[in-house]
This record gives C-alpha cells, structure tokens and sequence, in this order.
C-alpha cells in the first residue's frame, strides 16, 4: 500500500449562485520517497488538490466526498486536533510566494521553535539548535545571525530557503510544495529547485510538486498527473508522458514549450482558454479546444461532446479520452483478428 | 532611533508652526487688547499711543515673532473673562479633561479588541452579527444624543408599565424595562485633590461614580469605528499566506489569532487608533456640554461665547501640542511594534 | 432640434438602462433587504422633508400660528396630550412634528449642499496633489493631515466659532444655512483629497495615462477625462458616508449654539433646545428629533456599508 492514497477526492466552493466543483473525481497515490508532479494551467485546480490533502482549503471551499489515506489512516473527516498533529510534522508545505509566507512581524527564530513546539515537547534552546541545523542544511550564509532576523530583511530566494527548512524541521514524510519557485528570479529557481530535490533525496522525503513548468517536472519527479478544468486528464511516469504524450491537452502543453517551436516562427499554442469551473463545457471539458473532435476522415466524434470520458491504460500511463481510447480500440480489434 | 527622533521632532515642530501662525492670525484680527485694556472711555488718541507702544501697529511678521517668542514661554496673555493668565485657566480645566479621555480610552480599548477579535474570528456568529449592528448604530448616534439617552436611562430614570402592575410577574417584567436612574450626571462632585491644581476623580468610588455616564458617552463614538477596524484588519490578516502557512505548519488557533494575527492586525490599527484618541479631545467639548462637566472643552465653549478670544487662542495651542504629541507617540510605539520600520522614519 | 435625436437619445438611455438592469449593482440590491428597507425608509424621509410645507399641520416659522400656551405638551401616547399635536410642542409652544419636519429639511439641505461643497473642494485638491505631484501634493497633504489630526470636528467648530465672531451673531444666524455648508465643506475635504489622490496616484502609473501624454493631450484634459472616471466609485462611497457625517457634524454644531438658530431650527438645534427641559420631563422635544436624526444617519450609513460591499473601491486607509 502507498504511504499516500487520494480516491475520488471532490472539492467544492460553495458560492451564492450554487456549489461550484474544483476537483472532479481525482485519484492518485505516492510511494514513500517518490516524487509526484502535478502540472496544469493556473485554475485547472492544481493548489486546490494541493490544499485540500491537509484540508487547507480556504472558505468557502470544502471537502465533498472521496477519500485521502495517509499511512493507513483516512484524513477526512479527521478532527482538526488530529490533522494538526499531521500538518508540518508529518507533512509539510512549501508556499508559493516566499515574500508573503513568513509572518513580518515575526523573526525567523520564533517561526521556527513555534513549529517544533507544536509538535513536540521540547525546550527553547533545544528547538533553536534544531532549527540552526536545518538552516545550515537549506545552505543559508550565516545561519546563526538570521534566526533573530525579521523576514524582511531576507531576500526572496533566502525567505523560500527558509521556508524550506521549515518544512523539513520535523523530518516529514511527505513535502507538498506549492509551485515554489515561480515566485523567485529565474536565476534562483533552478539553485532552489536542485536544493528541494538533494534534500528530499537524502531524507528519502516524498514530494508533491505542483507547478506549470513542464521543464522542472521532468528534471525532479518519477510520476506526473496532468489536471484539467478540475479533472485528472493524463497519468504515468513522468519521461513516458513527456516523450510520448497521449492526451490531445498533453501534446498541447509539451507542444507551446518553447524548445518545441521552430525558430523564427511563431510559437505553438493551444487555441482558447480554459473554461471556467461553473460553465464546463458538456463531455470531455477539453473538446471545445481539442483538434480531434474531428475524425480525420472528416466525421465529428460524438462521444467526445457528449460523454466525459474514462481513462484508457495504455502501457504504463493512463489517458481519459476518446480520441485514445478508439485508437487502442482500433489497434486491439486488428490484433485480435489475427488472433482468430 | 536618533535620526528618526529628530524627523518626528521636525515634523512636530512644523504643525505648531502651522497652528500658531493660524491662531495669532485669530488673535490678530478678532482680539483688541485696548478695548480690553482701558475700556470704552479713553479717547482715540491715547489709544493709539498706546497701541503704537504696544507693537500693534508692527508689521504680521513682527508680531508674530513676538506671539511666538511668548508661546515658547506659554505665555498667551490674559484671559478677558477671567482676568488671570490663560495658562493658569488652562491648567485649571485641564486635568478634568484628560481624566475624562483616559476613562474613555481605557474603556475603548478593552472593549474593541476583544470583540474585534472575536467578530473576525467567528464572523458569523449571531454575537458578531450582533456586535456589528449595534456599531453600525452606534456609528450613526451623535454624541451629544448618546449622552442625553444615558442622562434620561440613568440619570433622570424612565419608568414605563407595558405589562399589569399588578401581577407578580408584570411588575418584575415593568421593573426590567424601566430605570432607576440616580446617576451623577452634572459636573465632577467633589474631586481627591492630588498636587497642584490637579485634582482627580478615580481616588474615590463616588468621584468614579461621576465619571461613568460622561466617559461612556464619550467612548461611544469611537468603540464602534474601533470594533469595525479591527475586525475588517483581522478579516484581511486571516486571509493572509502566512496564516495560511502557519496553519500547514500546525500551529494551534489561538496561537494564530492572538499572535500572528493579532499582532499584524494592530499595526494598522496602531495608526489609525491613536490617531482618533488624540480627537477624542475635539469630543471632549460635546460630551463637558452635555455633563457640564468642567474640563477644558466646557470652558471653550463658554470662551467663544464670550468671545475670550486669547483665552480660543491658549486653547487652540494647547490642544495643539496635544495632538501633535499623541501623534508622535503613536509613531514611536509603530516604530517600536512594526519590525520592518527601521526607526529612520522610512520602511527598510 | 431634428426629429431624429430623440431616438438617438432614447436608445442610448435604453442601452444603459439595460446595462444597470443586468448591472451586479442591481443584482446585489434586490438581495439585500436592509439595503432595500434603508433606501425606502431615506427616501420617505426625503420625500417628507420636500414636502415639509404641505405635510407638517403648521408653520413654524410663522409666529401668529404659535400658541405659547400650548407649550411643552406631550405626544399623543402620553397622559396629558392634546389631539391638535400628534407629537406634542416644544417649549415655545410649536408643534413638534411639524417643527421635525421643518428641521429634517434643514439637515438634509445642509447635509448635502455640505458634501457638494467638501467633494469639490477635495476632488480638486486631490487630483492637483496627486497628479501634479512634488511640493503642490507635500503641502496639501501635510494640510490635509493637520486638518484630519485636530479632527474634522474640531476644525467645524474653530472654523464656526471664527465665522461667529467675523459676523456676529444676528447675521451668521440670518445665513446659517450657507455658513454651515462652507463651515462642513472646509472642514471635511481632506477626506475626499486622500481618497482621490490615492485612486490618482494608482491610475497615474496604468498605461492609458502615459498614452493619453505621449498624445500631447494637456493636463488638465488627462485628469478630468481620463482620470476622474476611474476614481468615481470611491468618491460614490465616501459619499453616502460623508452625508451621513455632514449631518452629524451640523447637528453637533447646532448643539454648541453655533449652527442654526431656534427660530429656523435643524434636527440639532431641536434637541440642543429640548435639552434644556429634559430635567423638567419633558423628553419627547430632545428624544423624538434625536431619533429621526438617528434613523436619518443610520439609513444612509446601511446604504454607505453596502455599496461599499458592492463596490469595494480601493479606499484610502488611515
């Protein structure tokens, strides 16, 4: 069993005009020490899946139904006593903008012996050596000084350092982390990036990584999901999905790279935008932008606006979408025929 | 610090220049010390002697520099009315005033943090919703209403008889709708005299018992802004990342609200707050009219009326400095409280 | 003018009409039944004030309509009323509910023509300030802080005692209404001036300004029409509120004696003169306009909060 299972995890904002549904139906699981990619556009509902794994989620979002196992034990439904017991002790977050995570009028110090004395009895001086430990690990220029020093006299690659040695000060199983770079310099993503994979390697950590940057997905993780309008739309290993993509939305994204575009001509994009949670379009919520609608023999497929599709497996990953699983139909049938 | 210290001072220093200028301005043209001096019956020439050696046919700047020199002195002149030193009449109304605004500012601010706090906290809760519409109401009362609402409630007493007086029931339930008033409502009774002209009333039960009504009254213009600035502040903070963080870091509740987010929540509210208690002062003069009671506004009031124009003139100074130094103050402790202002006066 | 215009005209209003029809205002106000019940109870209140002269029983200000006998008689509920005044007289024998509604004219003349006055004097100064910059923007603001930290009170009071004492007493009551605006007006712009400043100073920095100056458009044509649009919804806001505030302020003036006088009485002065005979019992001529003073302000205060909801302007704090 995984240390980490979501089943048909639903999560709801509940507005004036009626619920609206941010998670569809999301399932997936991760091992002890694997590291998961969550990759989609802003608004597919990567953070909401993020948050709502510690149910985090802000009002008036909530919890509608599935199930998230952690070690053995469900966490819905949990009381917030308990949950406090897991978050930042047995899982930990990093944020995505370091300048607005670290309380201001609060110093490094506090924020740090705070998070070891809400999960331990421990004294002040014991938690501040702690703490010092986990600020040489994150590779911070005179850790000593910086403990009595106010976030704001730290710049933003330094503040995610320590946020990162936040979230590793209990010696967690699992770190979710935030989109936790797209905030910073571009020279500083990849130093802190490399920084997150080293230490969660050594510290046989598992990593959640929710970003849209196809690039660090590949570099850092073993898995990947590709979300959608609030659904899981692709699954598998991480260089299977990237070398070989299934999903039509997939292609697309792997397609817009940069590195993908001939030079001198115009970059490829997915045409449209991705629709909004409350009007999803019927069927597959892709099909409105999706270039396989259409047969190559000039035939609309139907199933595509009317149905939302399952997922199909196809070798390690798995696709939700019709356009995948007729091809698969189409090649087994062939196959089975010679069979026969 | 020293360099912020001194911004402060300048900046302070700027404002008195601004309001002396305003108010020798007032006394330059309302105020005629002759008439004051020698009456109606000296003939025009002498007058003039007089004015000419007087200075008062000096050029504005001139005299002004004159006002000035005196004011550092704190010397305004005579009082017409009272015919002493203005500072002395000052001195004399002013301990009652500030004791008025300490009662006040006291019960301020043990009233709207906490239900500040809580409003934010549960904010719907039907306390809260309570909360927020009393303020909104009280908001919309005028002061001097506030006051003579309590003056009738407690003072003068209201007896009403919806319910039969004559059942058990009926007269306990006429008794809970009806007051008994009694309370001291006119002036300050008979004050602990402490040094000097300062004499107080919070050394003694039946003196406290004089300062209920006006302190309340004048309290209840700034509880409700400060009850609705703190929960708007606290609504804003708890939405914040770092709450958010705090919480994924397990940090217990009461922890984040009255840590984290209270102590983010009261920089704002810092500013803004101790601003408004240096108004309170302004407040003074509605709520000593109503009770009579006999600080400094009273006396304004009765000053324009007899149109004691170096006596305005003392009282506009002196309230003056008063805000200028609670203004100040209120910086210092921001800068003391608030970790990213380097106290050199700008954000680091 | 050509038969065309007025299609011209009716379609243009009929495409606006249909935009504020499908507007989230609306949508918003047909959900809120206190923004619904304030808006009707202030427009009753208006309604009444406007027609004060056909509405109240009698004149105030007419003396031969005044009984001094009938003086201090109590409202219709009380031992002691009599059936001709519904609300009773006040102390010089008026009848009160015509008197309140007399006064609730006056406040509400004086509340807005107050707002009008402060709103042009801080839209100006703020747009000067905020567009103009460098030591124009350093010394109104520093004004305008001294005027907010001796309390906008304060200010009316220093400013109507000033104006008391300039024209003496029989021609500052002959033009109170007038004096009172310019009193409220100079006392509470600084309000405005922060607010605009704060929304010029956020647009000054958006492209459509700079697009507007690299076009040779002159100043003054960028703040006004380019500008001032975009800094309408704040200065809806503060509105209702310093409506709200200007009827305050001018009742507490007239409660210190320097606002209206007793013969042509405000909201304020009726009960600054019923104070004086609420030791005597007789409550009803300081509490009943108190209430209609209070019931004013909270109505329009209701409408500020809402809006303020709806809108959700950048407001400027502190």
């Amino acid at each position: 069993m995984s240390l980490l299972e979501v089943n048909h995890l639903d999560v709801r904002f509940a507005l004036r005009r009626g619920d609206v549904q941010a998670l569809r139906d999301v399932c997936f699981s991760l091992d002890r020490g694997e590291r998961l990619g969550i990759v989609g556009e802003s608004g597919a509902g990567k953070s909401v899946a993020a948050f709502s794994l510690l149910n985090l989620i802000a009002k008036p979002g909530y919890i509608a139904g599935g199930s998230i196992r952690f070690d053995g034990q469900e966490l819905i439904g949990l009381s917030d006593r308990a949950l406090r017991r897991i978050r930042g002790h047995r899982i930990s977050m990093i944020f995505q903008d370091p300048m607005m995570t670290l309380n201001p009028v609060l110093t490094i110090g506090e924020q740090m012996v705070e998070c070891l004395k809400a999960h331990r009895r421990i004294s002040t001086r014991d938690a501040r050596a702690i703490s010092l430990r986990k600020l040489e690990q994150v590779q911070i220029p005179s850790p000593e000084a910086r403990l009595d020093q106010y976030p704001h006299e730290l710049s933003g690659g330094m503040r995610q350092r320590v946020i990162i040695a936040i979230a590793l000060l209990l010696d967690p199983d699992i770190i979710i982390a935030d989109e936790p770079t797209t905030a910073l310099d571009v020279t500083i993503q990849a130093e802190i990036m490399a920084l997150l994979l080293e230490l969660c390697e050594e510290h046989n950590v598992g990593l959640v990584l929710i970003t849209h940057d196809l690039g660090v997905v590949s570099q850092v993780t073993q898995r990947m999901l590709v979300m959608y309008a609030g659904r899981v739309i692709e699954q598998g290993p991480t260089r299977e999905i990237i070398n070989d993509p299934q999903h039509p939305y997939t292609q697309g994204l792997i397609n817009a790279l940069p590195q993908m575009a001939t030079p001198g001509e115009r970059l490829n994009q997915i045409p449209g935008s991705m629709p909004s949670l409350s009007h999803l379009p019927s069927g597959c919520a892709f099909h409105p932008r999706c270039g396989f609608v259409t047969r190559p023999d000039g035939s609309t497929r139907q199933a595509c606006v009317d149905e939302v599709p399952g997922f199909v497996t196809s070798g390690n990953c798995q696709a939700a979408c019709h356009m995948v699983a007729e091809m698969i139909e189409r090649e087994r049938i062939p196959a089975e025929e010679q069979d026969s | 610090m020293i360099a912020f210290l001194i911004k402060r001072l300048f900046h302070a220093l700027l404002v008195m220049f601004v309001i002396s200028v305003i108010a020798f301005a007032i006394q330059d043209n309302l105020g005629d010390p002759i008439q004051q001096m020698v009456g109606q019956s000296v003939p025009e020439s002498e007058r003039a002697a007089l004015r000419e050696e007087l200075g008062l046919n000096d050029p504005f700047a001139v005299q002004y520099l004159r006002f000035a020199a005196n004011a550092v002195h704190f010397d305004f002149g005579y009082s017409y009315v009272f015919n002493e030193p203005t500072t002395d009449v000052i001195l004399r109304h002013l301990p009652a005033t500030l004791e008025l605004v300490a009662a006040s500012t006291f019960l301020i601010i043990a009233l709207s943090i906490p239900i500040g706090v809580y409003s934010a906290i549960k904010p719907r809760a039907w306390l809260s919703r309570f909360f927020m519409g009393v303020s909104i109401i009280g908001i919309s009362i005028p002061v001097f209403l506030t006051a003579i609402v309590l003056i009738q409630l407690f003072a003068i007493g209201v007896s009403f008889s919806p319910f039969p007086a004559d059942t058990g029931w009926g007269a306990w339930l006429n008794d809970l709708v009806s007051t008994e008033g009694g309370m001291p409502a006119y002036g300050r009774g008979n004050p602990v005299p402490v040094f000097g002209t300062w004499e107080t009333n919070f050394a003694s039960l039946e003196g406290l018992s004089y300062l209920v009504l006006p302190a309340i009254s004048l309290a209840s213009i700034m509880l409700p802004l400060f009850i609705r600035l703190i929960r708007a502040e606290m609504l804003e903070v708890l939405q914040s990342e770092y709450v958010k963080f705090a919480r994924a870091k397990g940090i217990s509740p009461r922890r984040i609200y009255f840590l984290h987010a209270l102590k983010n929540t009261m920089l704002p509210v810092i500013t803004v707050g101790g601003v408004q208690i240096g108004t309170l002062v302004a407040y003074t003069i509605l709520t000593e009219t109503v009770f009579q009671w006999p600080g400094m506004g009273l006396m304004f009031l009765d000053a324009i009326e007899r149109s004691d124009i170096p006596l305005i003139v003392t009282y506009l100074m002196i309230v003056g400095l008063i805000f200028v130094i609670t203004n100040t103050l209120v910086d210092l402790i921001y800068g003391l409280v608030n970790p990213t202002v380097k106290l050199t006066g700008k954000p680091a | 003018m050509t038969t065309t215009t007025p299609t011209v005209a009716s379609s243009s209003t009929a495409s606006r009409w249909e935009r504020f029809r499908d507007s989230y205002l609306l949508y918003s106000f047909k959900r809120d039944l206190i923004a619904q019940l304030s808006l009707a109870v202030f427009i009753v209140m208006v309604a009444c004030a406007v027609l004060a002269p056909w509405l109240a029983p009698m004149n105030p200000y007419d003396l031969a309509q005044i009984d001094i006998l009938a003086s201090e008689l109590p409202p219709f509920w009380v031992d002691g009323s009599d059936p001709a005044y519904v609300m009773g007289t006040d102390a010089q024998g008026r009848d009160l509910l015509s008197t309140i509604l007399y006064g609730l004219r006056v406040s509400l003349i004086i509340g807005f023509g107050a707002v009008a006055m402060q709103a042009t004097l801080g839209v100006c100064f703020g747009l000067l300030a905020g567009y103009l910059g460098g030591r124009v923007d350093a010394f109104l603001m520093r004004l305008a802080d001294i005027q907010l930290s001796f309390s906008t009170l304060m200010v009316a009071i220093v400013v109507g005692a000033l104006f008391k004492a300039i024209f003496g007493g029989a021609t500052f009551s002959a033009y109170a209404v007038p004096l009172l605006v310019l009193i409220i007006g100079l006392a509470e712009w600084p309000q405005y001036a922060r607010t605009v400043r704060a929304s010029v100073l956020a647009e000054k920095g958006k492209e459509y300004v700079d697009a507007a100056r690299v076009m040779g458009l002159r100043s003054r044509r960028i703040m006004f029409r380019h500008i001032l649009p975009n800094t309408l919804s704040p200065i809806f806001v503060i509105s209702t509120v310093q409506v709200a505030n200007a009827i305050i302020s001018e009742a507490a003036l007239s409660f210190l004696g320097l606002g209206m006088p007793e013969t042509q009485p405000s909201l304020g002065s009726l009960i600054k003169s019923g104070f004086d005979y609420i030791q005597s019992g007789s409550w009803w001529i300081t509490l009943i306009p108190g209430l209609v003073l209070v019931v004013l302000v909270l109505v329009i205060n209701l409408l500020g909060d809402w809006l303020r909801d709806v809108l959700n302007p950048r407001l400027y704090k502190g």
